[in-house]
């Protein structure tokens, strides 16, 4: 059962300490820049953020991460023009990343959401971040064993939902959404509009109502 | 005399001559992928009778040009995060979906920009080492390995003259023998299981760069 919530500081307002929280967005396209608000005014801190960048500018992620309140990153791509934000706090060492090839975090995220133990994968084999980890040979090609990323939370952006909680994207916006709604325990969505239930095409829903548990206009 | 008049061959090539040689090579109907820098300029280049598709990491098949000023849509974007337009015939999907497309070997041709190459065909080009880098990877490794053709643009020597072409590469790996082919300002290499084989030569010829890098050529 999805809940439509009043403003995003209901929405994220059961985020505790300690969370891992899966932050959808490909750089500032799709990255729910309200939930971060209303989560960097809830307070919770010692998270552990997975998303593919770590923050733009000054806002979004990396205000949170300004905020002193993320222990690590989980990211493919931390290092952008305008990182500064991360970039400060990883050379003085306040904060930890875990770097992960983009289409691992995402097969990691899509693994746990559909209840995959852990999987083999040819990406990374024979570079600096597949070292210590399990690797095996299947049909002539050298694979390493990769492990879900499981989320406590999912904040994500859409662009429309219905009433029960069924999401549609808008253009590159989708990215990690639908992956990240199927990969934490609780699924927040920002979206720019909730309609009526029979409003959107069934077609046409890229995440089914029953991965969403909040909802919020804003 | 401009670029387009100098007769291919006789001095090395200019950038957008390279990102030309790579359009030109691309074949018609090919799902392809460019990277991020050098290789997004090869799409200017690609004719539209090529009926070239441009896949991009973020999410996209069908991915068109750069908008008109103030027509730019923060919701579509391509892998560098910079304004793009769709094209008829153009479809979206999520991130999951964008990297099955490339490690389940769907995309035809994806061209890479690089630190260096080895002749083995093993690619360094997310991370120089340097204690000081922040590391990023994206989508490098998992293009490398994906696509059925790899592509890679560089200049051939590094500005302290060190040839980009080595035996071995001594920056960390993006992939092991994942290359094809090495587009350079000077000549296009094909790596090959029985070596490197010089294709083309730019103002300059097979016995000068056989003197000039560290791995065996053939012709």
């Amino acid at each position: 059962m999805t809940t439509l919530c009043a403003d995003p500081d209901e929405a994220v307002a059961e985020v505790r300490d300690g969370s891992t929280v899966l932050v959808g967005g490909f750089g500032m396209a799709g990255m729910p820049v309200q939930l971060i608000d209303a989560l960097i005014r809830q307070g919770a801190t010692d998270l552990t953020v997975v998303s593919n960048n770590a923050g733009n500018g000054d806002t979004g992620l990396a205000a949170l991460l300004a905020q002193g309140r993320v222990r690590k990153v989980i990211c493919s791509f931390p290092r952008q023009a305008d990182s500064w934000v991360f970039d400060g706090l990883y050379r003085s060492g306040e904060i930890e990343l875990e770097l992960v090839p983009q289409g691992n975090l995402a097969e990691r995220m899509r693994a746990a959401g559909a209840g995959i133990g852990a999987f083999f994968t040819p990406t990374g084999v024979g570079t600096p971040l597949a070292e210590g980890k399990e690797t095996r040979e299947i049909d002539g090609r050298t694979y390493v064993l990769e492990m879900p990323i499981h989320g406590d939370v999912a904040l994500i952006g859409a662009h429309r939902a219905d009433r029960a909680g069924n999401l549609v994207y808008r253009r590159t916006a989708r990215n990690f959404g639908p992956v990240m709604a199927t990969a934490a325990t609780s699924v927040v969505a920002q979206v720019s509009e909730v309609v009526e239930i029979g409003d959107l095409d069934p077609e046409t829903v890229v995440t089914p109502s029953v991965f969403v548990d909040k909802v919020v206009a804003v | 005399m401009s670029t387009s008049e100098k007769p291919l061959g006789t001095q090395p090539l200019g950038k957008d001559e390279m990102a030309a040689l790579v359009a030109r090579d691309i074949p018609a109907g090919s799902f392809v992928n460019l990277g991020i820098g050098q290789p997004t300029s090869v799409a200017d280049h690609l004719r539209a009778d090529q009926g070239v598709v441009l896949h991009t990491e973020n999410g996209m098949l069908g991915m068109g040009p750069r908008p008109a000023p103030g027509e730019e849509d923060p919701e579509l974007t391509n892998a560098g995060k910079q304004p793009v337009t769709e094209l008829p015939g153009a479809s979206y999907f999520d991130s999951a979906a964008s990297f099955a497309m490339m490690r389940g070997g769907h995309l035809d041709v994806c061209v890479l920009g690089a630190f260096q190459v080895s002749a083995g065909g093993d690619l360094a080009n997310w991370h120089t080492g340097a204690p000081d880098a922040i590391p990023a990877v994206g989508g490098a490794m998992d293009l490398a390995l994906g696509a059925k053709s790899v592509f890679v643009m560089m200049t051939l020597f590094a500005k302290d003259g060190t040839p980009k072409l080595v035996p071995s590469c001594t920056y960390p790996l993006t992939g092991v023998g994942c290359v094809d082919r090495v587009y350079t300002e000077l000549a296009v290499f094909d790596l090959r299981p029985e070596g490197v084989v010089v294709r083309e030569t730019f103002g300059t010829s097979y016995d000068e760069l056989a003197a000039r890098l560290e791995v065996p050529l053939l012709r």
